[in-house]
């Protein structure tokens, strides 16, 4: 194994249903299901994927969606967006536990 | 990525010679793993060999002259081009129209409307009671004075103007259309939307052709209509009737977009990876004949670029007979992927919901 990541592999996906093809099978057409159009259209969902794909930090869903969101046709903007609305996530959750810190610190401090 | 703006031809590149770019999709050094023949894949889906149906569209290349040099064009035209359509030709193609009245002659380039009798042209054709269609790339209209009443010559003849836009902003537009062309365009538009092009009521069909700008499938057809009309109503006031999805095939300077930036195994796994059979029955080749500036015959515009000429004895306009389309075999190579990808493309849009 030279590398931890292969972009390749990300083509290779659907190789998982070798070891076991049942829950395979159901994962993805769970997928397909997710991100068909409902009541959200295809591009919201894209770019709440691509928002996502940032907040875990998953090299080939960055690499999917990045693609996924621009042939759904949202600008560059509209993903960058996106991205800062993962980032205000994970910056305000780190933030909000602060008062928590603040609590604690409250508690022991004479 | 920014790419010379000259033709391939005027470049000296190998890739304006068709069989390099034939060497090149169906070399297997490109590939991850080798993709399958086109062909191969329609007989896996019971669709081998593909055959025409009926002629609806006969679409006519009046020539490689162009006023612009888009990145992605699969012609290579260019104002470098000078391969025209004659009125010589041009006779024999209404000849053709008079024997076999199809519903509809769509007319490219190049940019159609360089061709000296473009004109004329369209006045036989309107004469002989078939809708003129003709792929105006908006631009030509405010290139030069002679062309600015394009839109009220349109209008006179009943044309269906089908006009390329590859997105509602300069930037998407211009970086594979050429610096200043979206501005042009919105001006164009606007004299389109004046004589009554686009606007409900009068008739008069205004379609844009959206192509994605770079290594990308096009997205869902009706979405991509709705940012479309919404936002060029609300930034220019313009309106328009439908908006077509076109996948790029991957040839002529869109081939060469593709190698260039490495994308080119991608693109094509991902063509190969998108085939729909669905889309595989409904493609344009099925009831289109295509027609090159010298009347050579295709079928399609794809495969005269790549000098893929008709299955059969009939291989020139002066020969075509009143069987021209009865159950010919289709002339397949690897760029058809493109036609068949995901919801599938055409001249006229997406082939399938």
């Amino acid at each position: 194994m030279s590398s931890y990541y292969n972009p390749a592999d990300l083509a290779k996906f659907g190789s998982i249903g070798e070891w076991q093809k049942n829950l395979a099978d159901k994962f993805f057409s769970y997928y397909g299901d997710v991100f068909a159009a409902g009541a959200l259209t295809e591009r919201e969902k894209s770019l709440i994927a691509l928002a996502v794909a940032h907040t875990v930090q998953c090299p080939y869903c960055i690499d999917a969606y990045t693609t996924d969101s621009l042939q759904k046709g949202a600008t560059e903007e509209a993903m960058m967006e996106a991205v800062h609305v993962a980032a205000a996530i994970r910056s305000g959750a780190t933030l909000v536990h602060s008062v928590m810190m603040m609590n604690k610190a409250k508690e022991v401090l004479m | 990525m920014a790419l010379a703006t000259k033709s391939l031809q005027s470049r000296g590149n190998t890739l304006a010679d068709a069989q390099e770019q034939l060497a090149v999709l169906n070399s297997r050094d490109y590939a991850v793993d080798a993709f399958p023949r086109f062909a191969d894949t329609l007989a896996k889906h019971g669709r081998f060999p593909l055959r025409t149906t009926r002629l609806d569209i006969l679409q006519v290349n009046v020539g490689k002259m162009c006023n612009q040099t888009c990145k992605h064009c699969h012609v290579d035209a260019g104002p470098d081009r000078k391969e025209i359509m004659t009125r010589e030709t041009m006779a024999e193609i209404l000849r053709v129209v008079d024997l076999l009245s199809p519903a509809t002659v769509d007319l490219t380039g190049g940019a159609p409307e360089m061709n000296p009798e473009f004109r004329w042209f369209v006045q036989e054709l309107h004469a002989r009671g078939t809708t003129v269609m003709v792929r105006c790339n908006l631009t030509i209209i405010v290139a030069n004075p002679k062309y600015h009443s394009l839109p009220e010559f349109y209008r006179d003849h009943g044309v269906h103007v089908v006009s390329s836009l590859p997105f509602y902003d300069a930037r998407n537009t211009d970086r594979q259309r050429g610096d200043g062309v979206f501005e042009d365009s919105i001006r164009a538009l606007t004299m389109l939307n004046a004589v009554g092009y686009g606007v409900d009521g009068t008739g008069l069909l205004l379609d844009l052709v959206y192509n994605p700008v770079g290594a990308l499938l096009p997205g869902p057809q009706k979405l991509l209509e709705a940012d479309f009309k919404r936002e060029l109503l609300a930034r220019h006031g313009i309106t328009f009737n439908a908006l077509h999805c076109i996948t790029n095939m991957p040839i002529s300077r869109f081939l060469e977009f593709l190698l260039a930036s490495g994308n080119y195994a991608s693109y094509m796994d991902k063509l190969v990876q998108s085939f729909n059979p669905a889309a595989a029955d409904s493609v344009m080749c099925r009831n289109t004949l295509s027609v090159g500036w010298d009347g050579a015959l295709y079928d399609c515009d794809f495969n005269q670029m790549l000098d893929l000429h008709v299955s059969g004895s009939v291989k020139h306009i002066s020969q075509v007979t009143n069987d021209i389309m009865d159950g010919r075999p289709i002339v397949l190579n690897q760029h058809c992927y493109g036609c068949t990808a995901g919801a599938g493309s055409s001249c006229g849009g997406q082939l399938v919901e």
